[in-house]
């Protein structure tokens, strides 16, 4: 079980998808969200772990947590 | 009873799965007992590869436009109308000029991309494209008129039709500057979404090289956000800004809107299994080629190897034998590296792509099927 406490405004599944997808559809939902908002992504494709981090790192987004107990990896992303 | 098949979309996908039931279930056709009608809102069935080559100057866009009713088997109903609406529920289709509605046992939904420039504010005024027939007119003016300045291809969505044609755009314009003896005045960049210059990873590693060895800058994570036309900017969400004296954008892509408010998916996509291509959320639809998110790239040929297996699937069905033909995830691409050379992959989802060696021969082969084609539309090859 997961101990992160966040609760997001908007979620991305994206489970399945192949790279780049689910970094591009996060980044399609950072485009029309508002400053604040979090965004928790879906992904079961590991090179999001790299992917995801290195994008938020170019950006004044952060990445709150990662949640990778589960099957698929979580990605809490906070919009600035 | 008959059995009534219903193909949205007279792209390619949809013109090679018209023509594989026609040939496959001709006795059936023939007989009465089944029924194939495929609906395009236009009466020209559209080649959209030649786009790439109007810009320079080496094809007309009439080059990729022949009438449908000249490709697609006599057996098959063709309607030249708009669906506006699809009840999957009542298995419906409703058309915008005829009177009634069409009734269907099988759909498959075949409408391929659309474009989305306006999702970027100032990219339709700022921005050029080559993917759409008046975006590649347009754009061969501003090209041929290009003597000097700054030429900035920008990848701004993806997915996008053909992967590789901005890789394929950039590598032709500077061979093409180059043979003009105009490349030193004109610096040509790249900007890609992601951490590298492909979403595929091994053709990202394949061109980078090249790139670099051409001049070609690159920009990589660039989204786009905003362009201004009037300063001549393009300005990514990750905080860069680039002067242009020539914008090349791929715009957003989306499906079509009556896929959008059927709930096939989300953006005008249909969210389908990507080895059956059976719709997720509806039952007897099938989805191929652009319109389907099997996470393939959205190509001609992935269209066409998704017709042959929706086809054998269907016909199956109609005769009531279980459907075991699926889909593999084969692609194949040709990638031009320049005006006179070009690469080629091949993959699947299991088989990641190595592309070949530039090579003339290869060059020479895609122009070959980009003739050869027609034949692929008639559903002969």
């Amino acid at each position: 079980m997961t101990d992160i406490d966040i609760e997001p405004t908007d979620t991305v599944d994206a489970r399945g998808a192949a790279c780049p997808g689910p970094l591009m559809d996060l980044i399609g939902r950072v485009r029309s969200a508002s400053p604040g908002d979090v965004i928790l992504l879906l992904s079961d494709n590991e090179g999001s772990l790299t992917d995801v981090s290195e994008w938020v790192d170019e950006t004044d987004n952060e990445l709150l947590a990662v949640d990778e107990t589960g099957d698929d990896y979580g990605f809490y992303v906070e919009v600035s | 009873m008959v059995d009534r098949i219903a193909i949205l979309g007279g792209g390619t996908g949809g013109a090679v799965l018209a023509n594989d039931l026609a040939d496959r279930l001709a006795a059936e056709i023939d007989a009465g007992d089944v029924e194939v009608t495929l609906v395009n809102d236009g009466p020209d069935h559209v080649y959209k590869p030649v786009w790439l080559y109007v810009p320079f100057g080496q094809r007309e866009p009439a080059d990729g436009r022949r009438p449908l009713r000249e490709l697609v088997d006599s057996r098959i109903d063709l309607v030249v109308d708009r669906v506006t609406g699809i009840d999957t529920g009542a298995r419906e289709l409703a058309l915008r000029d005829a009177a009634g509605s069409l009734a269907y046992d099988y759909l498959a939904v075949a409408t391929g991309s659309t474009l989305a420039p306006a999702e970027i504010p100032g990219l339709e005024a700022g921005g050029h494209d080559y993917y759409s027939e008046s975006g590649a007119v347009a754009l061969r003016e501003e090209l041929l008129s290009m003597t000097e300045g700054h030429l900035v291809l920008s990848v701004v969505g993806t997915p996008h039709m053909c992967p590789a044609a901005p890789l394929e755009f950039v590598f032709m314009a500077d061979d093409w500057f180059r043979e003009r003896g105009l490349r030193e005045d004109v610096e040509i960049t790249y900007t890609y979404p992601i951490n590298r210059v492909h979403g595929n990873a091994n053709i990202a590693e394949w061109a980078r090289p090249l790139m670099d060895e051409r001049d070609v800058g690159v920009e990589t994570f660039f989204n786009a956000e905003a362009v201004d036309p009037d300063a001549g900017t393009i300005a990514s969400m990750e905080g860069t800004e680039l002067d242009y004296d020539l914008l090349v954008g791929v715009p957003p892509h989306r499906g079509v809107d009556v896929v959008a408010e059927a709930d096939l998916g989300d953006r005008g996509w249909v969210d389908v299994d990507k080895h059956t291509l059976e719709a997720e959320r509806a039952e007897g639809v099938y989805a191929i080629g652009d319109a389907a998110t099997t996470g393939v790239p959205k190509a001609g040929s992935v269209a066409h190897y998704q017709a042959g297996v929706v086809a054998r699937r269907i016909a199956s069905e109609v005769r009531g034998r279980p459907a075991t033909a699926t889909y593999d995830g084969k692609t194949l691409c040709f990638i031009e590296t320049g005006m006179d050379a070009a690469s080629f992959v091949e993959f699947d989802y299991e088989n990641p792509p190595s592309p070949a060696p530039p090579s003339e021969k290869l060059h020479w082969s895609k122009l070959a099927y980009n003739e050869a084609y027609w034949l692929t539309a008639r559903g002969l090859l």
